[in-house]
């Protein structure tokens, strides 16, 4: 019988290697499993993060912090937005069951500390093995959370966004997008989250308005694109501040009248203009034939100067980034042959143009920094959990987009809009203020898109400011201006 | 050095690990680690319990093997310590067993002057086998457990019979199979086939195998035995036709369960895809899948896996049972959970060395299957948590909790060391 059992035993020994066989097999296979819906390992090593706050530029202002949990032995970190909805867009959210978004996304590796060197992960590797919590850098944003608070009520239940720039560093001060969501229900609660309803369809919470769009940006710029018309005309040298122009009331293109913006009492004729009373009285004639005399190419030119067709440079994640520029059937249209845009139209902002408020915020701040662009940031610098400075954000130039006299001679035109043109009710007592009202046409009666571009104090520019409305019955001046005006006295005050 | 001073020595191996292994799962529970005396006790106290169980080797049995002893002792202390980290309450319980399954071990010892007084006793043995098996389904006294009815409730106390009907049954076909060997390796045909008649009592156990099947829904319980009886009949008889023949009955009736009994059917298309109902019939071997994985090479580390929910509850339902193997995977790794196959490889070998050492057929016999009885509850386990084998519900000796599991295997484990004394104590008065 000896024989039997030795072969049973090499029958049982080759078993038990089977055995060690298909758990070494699970091994491998761990990097895919990892991955799968219902794998509590990967979530609960999430948890034992303790990632870094997310704080406002006083340093104070708590936008992320983690509540602690005690499970099994262990301590949980799991994400807590105490202004709620107030920055949820730039901000974003960081759960468990659908991942992350916004600067919780992007910056993922620094808020969990894994931007790490050899010496760093060594160390944290001894850490691991006593068991010490990973613990992450804090975030310190360039958003102003008194001025942002004022963005978004502002803005109430409206579908629409703010961002205000410092046009010499590029500093995001303000970036409001409405209607917003409450980023701590979006781990269980995430359909309650989302419910938000606001005067357009879809609402779309999630969305950052300020930057992104599904998947072309929100808004329709109208005359708010004047002031990159005038931009082109003026840098171009075409035309000058004296250039004279007779407005009939409407501009004539592929045979039929364009007319100008009318109220009740139909449309406005002008007669003998110069490019400033255009500009303070937004008249579309007159940059319709700008737009026919310079054609679209050099304004689409100037466009990509100031940023279009890019997405807007920001910390945040690329995909809730859009570029602005004329968008046909939901792409970017940028047609080599320029008889395929109608330049009357995009002189004045229509066509089929779309823009983001960051992007034009961009454009009214490089007019404002004498004509230089400056890169946007939003991070104003990530500390290390030991007080270190682990980077700061620099003013960094984009490149020079306008010359200086061109900013210059835009500035006073600006000034007009809003001392005595379209825009009187961003008017702010002691403070010079240039801008730009827009009142898009959405193609629906009675809704348009509403806009309006500033920046403040004309002489010393501190804040540059894009506000943006959709769907809209009154026009930019009546009801983007007053928003702007109402976020930029909170900047103005609170950056004396 | 003695036999019985190498037992002792691998049992002050044994106390090291377990202190090292209660120490750091208490240290990983604590928030703020902080060094305490009480599971420096609870190792004390379980070294303390081996020792008197080495005492008694010493004292009637001192030619035995010096490993197996030792190697039960430290599957017993990792599954403790695994428990002891899921759930401080069930190791606490779990260590009143090891103290009664330490207490029949001696108790047998001590008490069974001679274990070839067995073999007289073998009918009797079997037939208590199928009492105990059919006690289940007796109503009134039988528990129904997961689906399956192999728990009898008697007042407080709750066991599951099935555990030492397998070691009854071990006896039985050691006594039996030794008597009608030659009758069973005889008659062959020129195909080397046994005649048809003396598939008799193989049909017999088979069917029997079926009927507890059936009778009690479980699965592993009914594999294991009718995997215990092929082992013996091929050591026995070393006809492999018996073998081959058997595992096609086994599977042909599974086949016709499968068809059958929703249960069964359940059981094998979890198997051919986990993934296919993974949040419901698929729950648990995913889930344990998951855990294997998420070991790595050298595991998370005593209480640093992710086994328990922030409810209380563990991720993987019987977790400290069925599934300890898994638990093991996550925390110890790939090294831990081969460390203990590793064990029970050695315990084989030690086995089946005093099977082969052994004169008479029925020692031969008993050793082999008690040892045989060990390997394929293991195979079964283990192959059935990691998805090698569809799953059934069994415990892995000495480390899964289950009071009758731990008592059953120390009584196992008590018989195999009585055959190894006495062939060394016949090996040594030949010489």
């Amino acid at each position: 019988m000896n024989a039997q059992i030795r072969k049973l035993f090499y029958v049982f020994a080759f078993l038990f290697v089977a055995l060690v066989g298909m758990s070494s097999y699970w091994l491998w296979r761990a990097p895919d499993l990892e991955a799968r819906q219902g794998n509590p390992n990967l979530v609960v090593r999430q948890l034992l993060i303790e990632r870094g706050l997310v704080l406002a530029a006083d340093g104070e202002t708590v936008l992320a912090r983690n509540r602690e949990q005690e499970v099994d032995g262990q301590t949980w970190y799991r994400r807590q937005y105490p202004q709620r909805g107030l920055t949820a867009h730039v901000v974003g959210y960081s759960t468990v069951q659908r991942s992350r978004t916004g600067l919780e996304e992007s910056l993922n590796d620094y808020l969990t500390g894994s931007n790490a060197d050899l010496a760093t992960l060594l160390d944290r590797a001894a850490d691991t093995l006593r068991g010490i919590t990973r613990q992450g850098n804090d975030v310190v944003l360039t958003l102003d959370a008194n001025a942002q608070r004022v963005a978004m009520n502002a803005l109430g239940g409206q579908c629409g966004s703010v961002v205000a720039l410092e046009p010499a560093s590029g500093r995001v001060l303000v970036m409001a997008s409405t209607p917003t969501y409450d980023p701590n229900l979006v781990e269980n609660r995430f359909r309650q989250a989302t419910r938000a309803t606001g005067p357009c369809d879809p609402a779309s919470p999630l969305l950052n308005r300020a930057t992104g769009g599904f998947p072309s940006p929100a808004f329709i710029p109208g005359s708010t694109f004047k002031v990159l018309t005038a931009a082109a005309a003026l840098d171009s040298g075409e035309y000058t501040p004296d250039s004279e122009f007779d407005d009939p009331g409407y501009c004539v293109e592929y045979g039929q009248r364009v007319y100008n913006y009318s109220d009740q009492a139909g449309p406005r004729a002008y007669g003998r203009v110069d490019l400033g009373d255009a500009v303070e009285n937004s008249i579309n004639s007159v940059f319709c034939n700008i737009g026919k005399e310079l054609g679209p190419r050099v304004i689409l030119d100037y466009a990509k100067e100031f940023g279009f067709y890019e997405d807007p440079p920001l910390e945040t994640p690329g995909d809730e980034r859009a570029p602005s520029g004329l968008w046909s059937n939901g792409r970017l249209f940028d047609p080599d042959d320029p008889n395929q845009i109608d330049p009357g139209r995009l002189a004045f902002g229509q066509e089929r143009l779309l823009v983001t408020p960051l992007q034009m915020a961009m454009v009214v701040a490089t007019i404002a920094n004498d004509g230089v662009l400056m890169e946007p940031h939003v991070v104003d610098r990530i500390v290390a959990p030991d007080g270190d400075v682990v980077s700061r954000t620099r003013p960094d130039e984009v490149r020079r987009v306008l010359q200086q006299q061109t900013a210059a001679a835009l500035t006073p035109m600006m000034v007009r809009v809003v001392s005595s043109g379209t825009g009187t009710s961003a008017q702010i007592s002691g403070v010079e203020v240039a801008g730009k009202t827009g009142t898009a046409e959405t193609g629906r009666p009675g809704e348009n898109d509403t806009g309006f571009v500033a920046f403040a104090p004309a002489g010393a520019p501190r804040v540059a400011i894009a506000v943006y409305l959709q769907n809209q019955s009154g026009t930019g001046g009546a009801t983007a201006a007053p928003i702007a005006k109402a976020v930029m006295e909170a900047i103005l005050r609170s950056n004396p | 050095m003695s036999l019985r001073t190498r037992e002792l020595l691998n049992l002050v191996v044994l106390g090291i690990l377990t202190t090292i292994g209660f120490v750091s799962v208490y240290l990983a529970s604590q928030e703020v680690p902080e060094f305490s005396t009480t599971s420096l006790s609870y190792a004390a106290f379980f070294l303390a319990l081996f020792v008197v169980a080495h005492v008694v080797v010493r004292l009637r049995l001192p030619l035995a093997d010096p490993h197996l002893l030792p190697i039960a002792g430290i599957l017993t202390a990792i599954g403790l310590t695994m428990i002891y980290r899921i759930e401080p309450d069930t190791a606490f319980k779990q260590g009143v067993w090891v103290v009664i399954g330490v207490g029949v071990f001696a108790a047998t010892c001590l008490l069974l002057r001679d274990y070839r007084q067995l073999d007289a006793l073998k009918y009797t043995c079997g037939i208590a086998a199928l009492v105990l098996l059919a006690l289940p389904a007796v109503p009134g006294l039988g528990l129904e457990v997961n689906g399956a009815r192999l728990w009898v409730s008697v007042g407080p106390l709750q066991f599951q019979p099935g555990e030492f009907a397998k070691v009854l049954l071990v006896v039985f076909l050691a006594g039996y199979l030794r008597d009608n060997r030659e009758l069973l390796s005889m008659g062959y045909g020129r195909l080397g086939v046994p005649s048809p008649k003396h598939f008799g009592p193989l049909l017999l156990i088979w069917g029997g195998a079926m009927l507890v099947l059936l009778q009690t829904n479980d699965l592993g319980g009914g594999l294991l035995l009718f995997s215990i009886f092929l082992a013996m009949l091929y050591v026995a008889t070393g006809r492999w036709p018996y073998v081959a023949v058997g595992l096609a009955l086994f599977a042909a009736g599974s086949w016709v369960l499968y068809q059958a009994v929703p249960r069964v059917g359940d059981r094998i298309g979890i198997w051919l895809d986990p993934w296919e109902d993974a949040d419901g019939a698929g729950y648990q071997l995913v889930q344990s899948i998951y855990s294997i994985a998420a070991g790595g090479v050298f595991g998370t580390g005593l209480g640093e896996g992710v086994l328990v929910r922030q409810d209380g509850a563990t991720y993987i339902p019987y977790l400290e049972t069925d599934f300890i193997y898994s638990a093991i995977a996550q925390e110890l790794g790939l090294a831990g959970a081969a460390a203990v196959i590793l064990l029970y490889l050695v315990f084989c070998y030690r086995g089946f060395r005093i099977a082969m050492s052994a004169d008479d057929g029925f020692s031969k016999l008993l050793a082999a299957g008690l040892t045989a009885t060990l390997a394929i509850q293991t195979f079964i386990i283990i192959g059935g948590v990691s998805g090698l084998i569809p799953l059934t519900g069994i415990t892995l000796p000495f480390v899964s909790y289950g009071g009758s599991s731990i008592v059953a295997n120390f009584l196992l484990l008590a018989l195999l060391l009585m055959v190894s004394h006495h062939v060394a104590e016949q090996q040594e008065g030949r010489r």
